[in-house]
């Protein structure tokens, strides 16, 4: 008990600390630069080259602790292990050794299989399902009730998450009373239970839905707000002309908010990309539904080959590059128009 | 509705009779209904499964699936009767009392019998003749009495089946076992231990960070901003290992075993959560009126002032959004704990201890609905108490 205590007690210490010290850091450097390059005693020249370097500094000492944070847990480890992803278990420059080993492994060939598949199935049934959900919804007076209910798995962890659904899948014997749903549903049609986590494709798809189960809460919030941005009179023009909820649908929402439809799919394909926490708890890559993050895991904390661990991250890495690409390009056009 | 429909459209309204359109909008409009509450029922489900299976009775959870938490179910069982050394002499019989269930005593027995073949062979309250001699009797709450004329001399007890029926019950006891005799407890601190400083932490340092990239002019701003989209993405599969390496160097330089300590998580997470604070937040303060800025600018006000007397307090439902994101991202993380914390007993996370649970008790559905339900109910509370700035949150994120 008591060593709780003193783990709270060193949490709150903890914040007090970083609290004071940010706040230590930013008032105190600004007050530094207001007094060491303040503009009272000076005059003329002195004081316009006083004013340019004082507003020169600021921002830097804004950005400091930010910049700092950045470069050493992110943007250094990325270029570290790109460095490491050339060198083996024991640090010898090995040039690509890892990346053909890679590409000749068996385990790393299914990771690859199963993340293609893991990309053209969840992010396309995520956003179909937020979608659908979302203009439903918008229709109805207790929408916001349906929305909510189906938006709280963005709230839950992947791992209880997984205990969720793997309740669902649970198995028993034939004969037995089965008291997971699925093989409730199954048996109550007639046909024999299955123990699904352990059937290789199927297993996938099942842990897929999952995933798509806590994404397309997300796609149904930012497409809802999308759809309330078409403009009313286009879509009463459609009803004049007689157009049916599915014309609408189709050629009114959906072109007028294809570039939302754009971002929630890429968005929703990022994290598939790095899903490893389903995959972890449910079967640990076991009967064919390894991915990449879970591969990489073993790499890095069971085998302890950094090298090759690094090498499968790079990849996991250049699978998001488009992606970021697109996305910083965007954002700079978005600068463009400010 | 419909009153709507027509003031809109400007059509003619029929004179007479019901317009034909109104049959086929109601059509529509119940289709609507039973389609949401259909995906809404399949969304809903599964975690209802799981909330009320954590609250039966452990034994009624491992035989009958939770929607029949309501009726009653029957299990089967079997104990062994006592040898002849339990026989206590009474009126000139010889008698052998206890009880089948045990100490267990939420059951009611619906039928006896003697072979694993015939488990109901005699309905409660009858009797069965013996091997051993003398008749066997099990009432309804499970007490037996085994009479016979003669004295009992076996050795081996003979075995009892029976079917017993289990009152829908519904108890806190899951809980209560989880939460003392299987550390899920402590993982309930630690979670908190790593989540608050890490929500705090990153606060102001991303806040200072945004106010200048959205309204400082200086060189290489593009630049950052882009690094801070990019960075957006990144996996963060790509920091594990030579973050590792580094916590681990400089734990070695203070003798220590290796760098898990909570500090080194507090640091990594605030870093991981950086990126998205710093975007959210220069979205939201680029949002502000540039007015008010120049204004103040012109009345002789640092940017030091604005930002900490008008843009930070400007600011607050931005700020409730990253926080409320990193709370949940930090509380439901699995990978940067594991890496940067370890999968020490004493340290383990809520996800850490679940997918420790899942492991070592993995057909005790008691305990990992419990524990699962446990690991999930406080972002739930926080979800649902600020699902508003939640929300606002998503769309700034991701719209643009």
């Amino acid at each position: 008990m008591s060593d709780i205590l003193q783990q709270i007690f060193g949490a709150l210490i903890a914040i007090a600390i970083a609290l004071a010290g940010t706040v230590a850091y930013f008032w105190g450097s600004n007050w530094l630069l207001d007094k060491f390059l303040g503009s009272n005693t000076a005059t003329g020249d002195d004081l316009t080259r006083r004013d340019n370097r004082r507003s020169q500094i600021r921002p830097w000492l804004f950005l400091l602790p930010a910049l700092l944070f950045l470069s050493v847990y992110l943007v250094y480890p990325v270029i570290e292990t790109f460095r490491l992803s050339f060198f083996d278990k024991n640090e010898n420059f090995v040039g690509f050794a890892n990346y053909l080993w890679a590409f000749g492994d068996g385990n790393f060939q299914q990771s690859i299989f199963n993340n293609i598949l893991w990309l053209l199935i969840v992010p396309s049934f995520a956003t179909a399902f937020g979608l659908v959900i979302a203009v439903l919804a918008d229709k109805l007076w207790w929408g916001n009730i349906a929305k909510s209910l189906v938006f709280m798995p963005m709230a839950i962890s992947f791992v209880g998450a997984s205990v969720i659904w793997k309740f669902v899948y649970d198995y028993r014997a034939a004969g037995e009373q089965q008291i997971g749903v699925l093989n409730a549903i199954v048996t109550g049609l007639g046909l024999p239970p299955q123990a699904w986590i352990t059937i290789p494709v199927w297993n996938s798809v099942l842990l897929m839905v999952i995933l798509i189960w806590i994404q397309a809460g997300f796609a149904m919030v930012i497409l809802s707000a999308a759809l309330r941005g078409v403009p009313e009179e286009t879509l009463e023009a459609a009803r004049i002309d007689g157009a049916n909820g599915f014309r609408i649908f189709f050629d009114i929402m959906i072109p007028q908010i294809w570039g939302t439809i754009v971002v929630v799919w890429t968005t929703i394909t990022i994290v598939v990309l790095k899903v490893f926490d389903i995959i972890f708890a449910m079967t640990n890559g076991q009967w064919d539904t390894e991915v990449l993050a879970n591969f990489m895991f073993k790499w890095m904390f069971v085998n302890f080959d950094y090298g090759r661990g690094s090498t499968v991250a790079v990849i996991i890495m250049l699978a998001v590059l488009p992606i970021m690409i697109w996305n910083i390009r965007r954002a700079n056009a978005e600068e463009g128009t400010r | 509705m419909t009153a709507v429909v027509d003031t809109a459209t400007d059509l003619p309204r029929p004179t007479t009779g019901t317009p034909r359109w109104a049959a086929r909008i109601d059509a529509a409009r119940i289709f609507t209904h039973v389609a949401l509450l259909f995906l809404v029922a399949l969304w809903t489900f599964p975690t209802a499964g799981l909330l009320i299976s954590s609250l039966r009775d452990k034994d009624q959870l491992a035989v009958s699936g939770w929607w029949t938490a309501l009726s009653t179910s029957s299990t089967q069982g079997v104990t062994r009767l006592p040898q002849a050394g339990a026989q206590i002499e009474a009126g000139g019989k010889f008698v052998i009392r206890g009880n089948v269930f045990g100490e267990d005593t939420n059951k009611t027995l619906a039928q006896f019998g003697l072979s694993n073949a015939e488990p109901a062979a005699a309905a409660a309250g009858e009797s069965l003749p013996m091997t051993d001699g003398g008749a066997l009797t099990v009432q309804r709450d499970g007490a037996y009495e085994w009479v016979s004329d003669t004295r009992f001399t076996h050795t081996r007890g003979p075995r009892v089946f029976y079917v017993a029926e289990i009152a829908p019950r519904f108890t806190l006891d899951n809980y209560v076992e989880v939460l003392t005799a299987n550390g899920v407890f402590r993982s309930f601190i630690n979670s908190f231990t790593v989540t608050i400083p890490a929500t705090i932490i990153p606060i102001l340092m991303a806040a200072f960070a945004a106010y200048a990239l959205a309204w400082m002019r200086f060189p290489f701003r593009g630049l950052i901003v882009a690094v801070v989209v990019g960075l957006l993405v990144v996996p963060l599969q790509m920091s594990l290992i030579p973050l590792l390496k580094m916590y681990n160097g400089i734990a070695q330089a203070f003798g220590a075993e290796d760098g898990k300590t909570y500090l080194s998580i507090w640091l990594a997470h605030t870093a991981f959560g950086l990126p998205l604070a710093i975007y959210l937040l220069r979205n939201y303060m680029a949002g502000l009126p540039k007015e008010i800025m120049e204004s103040a600018r012109i009345d002789g006000a640092s940017h030091f002032k604005i930002f900490t007397g008008m843009v930070l307090p400007l600011s607050f439902p931005a700020l409730a959004s990253f926080s409320i994101f990193q709370f949940l991202w930090v509380w439901n993380d699995l990978l940067v704990a594991m890496v940067f914390l370890g999968a020490q007993e004493s340290k383990l996370v809520l996800t850490g201890k679940l997918v420790s649970l899942l492991g070592s008790r993995g057909n005790n559905w008691e305990i990992l609905t419990a524990g699962a339900f446990v690991t999930i109910v406080v972002p739930l509370i926080v979800f649902f108490s600020l699902q508003r700035y939640f929300v606002r949150g998503l769309l700034a994120g991701s719209v643009k």
